[in-house]
């Protein structure tokens, strides 16, 4: 079942734990001391409230990214883009051959505003969703204060080059981003930049591996390039990916440092395509109708590439374009 | 060895190595199917790539639509080289010094992707730019550029697709 409705949304006071409740259309959100609870006209969901949180802080982050971010095999979100489908087991076979499957389409302000509503209020201060578990304290436990600044981290988009004029700016000690304990063996020379007088600004360089190393976040893009419609949005890696990435588009993944693997599964169904091992300097296409979820066992490099062509997701779910990038 | 205890009360190791990979030593993954067809995904690996390729042969290792990664074993000189956008430069193996000219014949903004120019540019000098391992940079729109590599390296570049570039897919490609 799916409908559209002017999608009204609400809070509870808190409840014996010390976390409000939250709707957002009719689906509703609770939680409790371990998981998050999420109900909806034909059925209801638990999960692990850390998993949830980690899911729902890429969601947010990413304002909602490419396709699909399931944050299970049962719930997500689908990005139309000015809208988005907040849905229950429909891409999850068995859910769809019992009909009971939901969802609904909601503007993108009004979810984007009820999810960081629920993540700020079930964040607790011992809890930072975008580190990996070694980083971090628990999510568990009963409220127990906030991370605002934790979970409201700017996203890092350069709208040409990391390191030009006016661009994003490196990554350096000074501006809070210190070597990540897995990193410290990463060269951290600069390239040489020798622009000849009135030329200055118009040529630049930047130490890639020096930048990533730096990141204070797993699983969590940011552009560092950009041609046209095609980013170069490189991201480091540590224990599990928290969402099952279902595609639009083609993706690629390009591993620059260690090893991570890849359970690839059916977009719609789930059901298993193919397991995808990548270790530094290969690169893999993700076809635009599968989800993925990658295993990080060390902290890694990859350069993930999108396009972000605004009209590329219909054009592919109209067939008007392939689901794979190249005949061969 | 065991290290300090972090943040999750685990105890971690006491130092941990990134394993990068070079021309001389890689080692490539690859897709273990179940039930699909290995050329939806496109798995290669680009050092390998370069392993098999001709001095500044610009090969596609990814390709998007009309959008292409290419990977250039870099060794001696290239010659000298254009587009009407923006491209960039990643050197995964080795130095890279990259000339920049200006130059008096702009290719089209239409024509995408590199192109090769008849003669040595005719314009004033704008500098170079020395990339290392794990260095990026900006090859600017209209600007003439060319390579010098004093040893065999690799070189990703983020452009589109154009007169420059090769298609080998079913040579680089995991196809089983």
């Amino acid at each position: 079942m799916s409908i559209e409705a002017g999608t009204p949304t609400s809070s509870t006071e808190p409840n014996a734990e010390g976390y409000r409740g939250f709707t957002l259309g009719q689906f509703s959100f609770r939680r409790d001391e371990y998981f998050a609870y999420v109900s909806w006209p034909t059925g209801s969901h638990i999960m692990s409230v850390d998993a949830f949180l980690r899911a729902m802080q890429r969601d947010i982050a990413w304002d909602f990214f490419y396709g699909i971010v399931n944050f299970d095999g049962v719930f997500g979100t689908m990005n139309h883009y000015g809208t988005v489908d907040l849905f229950a087991g429909r891409y999850n076979d068995s859910y769809r051959k019992a009909e009971l499957d939901y969802s609904e389409n909601i503007d993108t302000p009004i979810i984007r505003e009820q999810f960081k509503a629920i993540l700020e209020d079930w964040t607790n201060q011992t809890f930072d969703p975008f580190a990996s578990p070694h980083e971090t304290g628990p999510a568990f436990g009963v409220k127990n204060g906030s991370n605002v600044d934790a979970i409201t981290r700017r996203r890092v988009a350069a709208t040409r080059m990391v390191n030009l004029p006016g661009d994003e700016e490196l990554r350096n000690d000074e501006n809070g981003h210190p070597l990540n304990r897995m990193f410290l063996d990463v060269p951290q020379d600069e390239p040489v930049v020798e622009a000849e007088p009135g030329f200055e600004g118009q040529l630049a360089g930047f130490n890639l591996f020096n930048y990533l190393a730096r990141s204070q976040v797993t699983w969590n893009p940011s552009v560092v390039s950009v041609c046209k419609d095609s980013l170069f949005c490189p991201t480091t890696e540590e224990y599990i990916l928290p969402i099952i990435h279902g595609n639009d588009r083609v993706e690629w993944f390009i591993q620059l440092s260690d090893e991570i693997s890849w359970e690839v599964e059916d977009r719609d169904t789930g059901t298993m395509r193919s397991r995808v091992v990548m270790k530094a300097g290969d690169v893999c296409a993700m076809p635009a109708d599968i989800r993925h979820q990658g295993y990080s066992p060390k902290r890694s490099m990859l350069l993930v590439w999108e396009n972000g062509d605004p009209n590329l997701a219909d054009l592919i779910a109209s067939g008007q374009a392939p689901t794979y990038p190249a005949d061969f | 060895m065991a290290g300090a205890t972090n943040a999750s009360g685990a105890v971690e190791a006491a130092s941990y190595k990134t394993v990068f990979a070079s021309l001389e030593d890689f080692s490539k993954g690859g897709v273990e199917l179940i039930n699909d067809d290995p050329r939806h995904y496109a798995f290669s690996n680009m050092y390998e790539v370069a392993s098999i390729s001709k001095p500044w042969e610009q090969v596609a290792v990814g390709k998007n639509m009309q959008y292409v990664l290419e990977v250039v074993r870099a060794e001696g000189q290239s010659g000298w080289r254009t587009a009407s956008h923006d491209q960039f430069a990643v050197s995964l193996d080795g130095e890279v010094e990259i000339e920049f000219f200006t130059h008096g014949a702009p290719v089209g903004e239409s024509v995408e992707g590199s192109v090769a120019l008849a003669a040595d540019p005719d314009g004033q000098r704008m500098g170079r730019v020395v990339l290392n391992f794990g260095h990026q940079a900006l090859l600017p729109a209209n600007s003439a550029y060319r390579m010098n590599a004093s040893r065999p390296s690799v070189v990703m570049i983020q452009t589109i697709a154009g007169a420059d570039t090769k298609f080998r897919w079913a040579e680089i490609c995991q196809t089983v």
